[in-house]
């Protein structure tokens, strides 16, 4: 039980920050013809922001099946890798049932904060992943029945808490490890180039944010190769995050 | 919108999302033990995150400079290894006093 609070405590910015994200998805939708409940429905069902933006265009256009699959396994693949990495260190306890009912909750930000721990309990993550879910949710059905009920100036700061998380989680790895700076500087300077470069700018951002890390990682670790007995505890910032 | 067709697209939308996240979750179970693979699942996070983080960030906002402040804020209270919270509450909270300024 206290592992599950801990993971609560822990889903709370998590939850705070999805709110101006899917405030803004709920907003969009609604003003694309989606009706309120539609809009709520693919938050709940999906919980994916680059996914969800990226596949109610698609949803505009009868018929487009095969693009809306291909476009989601593009933006979305990036899951699939921090699924394999998450599932290197989750607890005895953690079977398969639980792992296919709690796979559904891996979003980056949920898996960042479950992979600084050294160990992953069922309790812990579906603590972690219950507020984000929520927050989610309920800022969709905010965004889509309220449209703009905060001040602009409350939703640009929320626009930055996601950032936020982001930079506390990667930092403190970079002030321990060397490869870890260098694999974001890479990953960094890659982003930039699909941002900035005319060229590339089209390819949706889901994808390359996938290209860039794959990359930056897999440059690094063929570098840098995590020494043997230092790769058990490897992301494990002792439990700062509880 | 139609309700047969929006049904249909959720169901794929939803559907494909959630086999890409819970099959490799479920599917790959042993400890892996290839060094390459082992260092790569270590690094990828990070690079994720950064690559979510930098330039998006710079626009996330409704002016770069109040971008900048709380990127700049968020990275000096996380080497003072602040929670997670603080440092996101404190990143917000300075995008909103460097908008009240602009």
């Amino acid at each position: 039980m206290k592992d599950f609070f801990d993971g609560l405590k822990s889903g709370i910015p998590i939850g705070l920050g999805y709110l101006s994200v899917s405030f803004t998805f709920g907003i969009m939708a609604v003003s694309m013809g989606f009706k309120w409940w539609q809009a709520i429905i693919i938050s709940m069902f999906t919980v994916t922001s680059a996914g969800q933006f990226s596949g109610i265009r698609t949803m505009m256009y009868p018929g487009h099946y095969l693009e809306m699959i291909i476009s989601q396994i593009t933006i979305n693949i990036r899951y699939s890798f921090m699924s394999i990495s998450l599932g290197q260190k989750t607890s005895e306890r953690f079977t398969k049932v639980f792992r296919y009912i709690l796979g559904f909750f891996m979003t980056d930000e949920i898996f960042a904060v479950a992979s600084s721990k050294k160990t992953v309990g069922v309790s812990y993550f579906a603590g972690l992943s219950l507020i984000p879910w929520i927050g989610w949710t309920v800022g969709t059905a905010l965004g889509a029945l309220l449209g703009n009920i905060l001040p602009e100036s409350v939703m640009s700061a929320l626009g930055l808490a996601i950032y936020g998380m982001f930079v506390a989680i990667v930092v403190p790895e970079v002030k321990k490890s060397r490869p870890v700076f260098i694999t974001i500087s890479a990953s960094i300077a890659l982003s930039c180039l699909f941002y900035y470069a005319p060229a590339l700018k089209k390819i949706p951002s889901g994808f390359t944010i996938s290209i860039c890390a794959i990359v930056a990682a897999a440059l690094c670790a063929y570098f840098y190769p995590v020494p043997e007995n230092d790769s058990d505890t490897a992301g494990n910032t002792g439990g700062k995050y509880e | 919108m139609n309700n047969t067709q929006f049904f249909k697209y959720l169901f794929l939308m939803a559907g494909v999302t959630y086999l890409i996240r819970a099959l490799p979750f479920a599917m790959i179970t042993k400890k892996i033990k290839n060094t390459f693979v082992k260092s790569f699942l270590y690094y990828i996070p990070y690079a994720v995150l950064s690559a979510m983080t930098i330039p998006a960030v710079f626009y996330g906002t409704r002016s770069i400079y109040s971008a900048l402040a709380g990127l700049l804020v968020a990275v000096i209270f996380s080497i003072r290894d602040k929670s997670l919270t603080t440092v996101a509450i404190l990143s917000c909270a300075a995008v909103f006093v460097v908008e009240l300024m602009l």
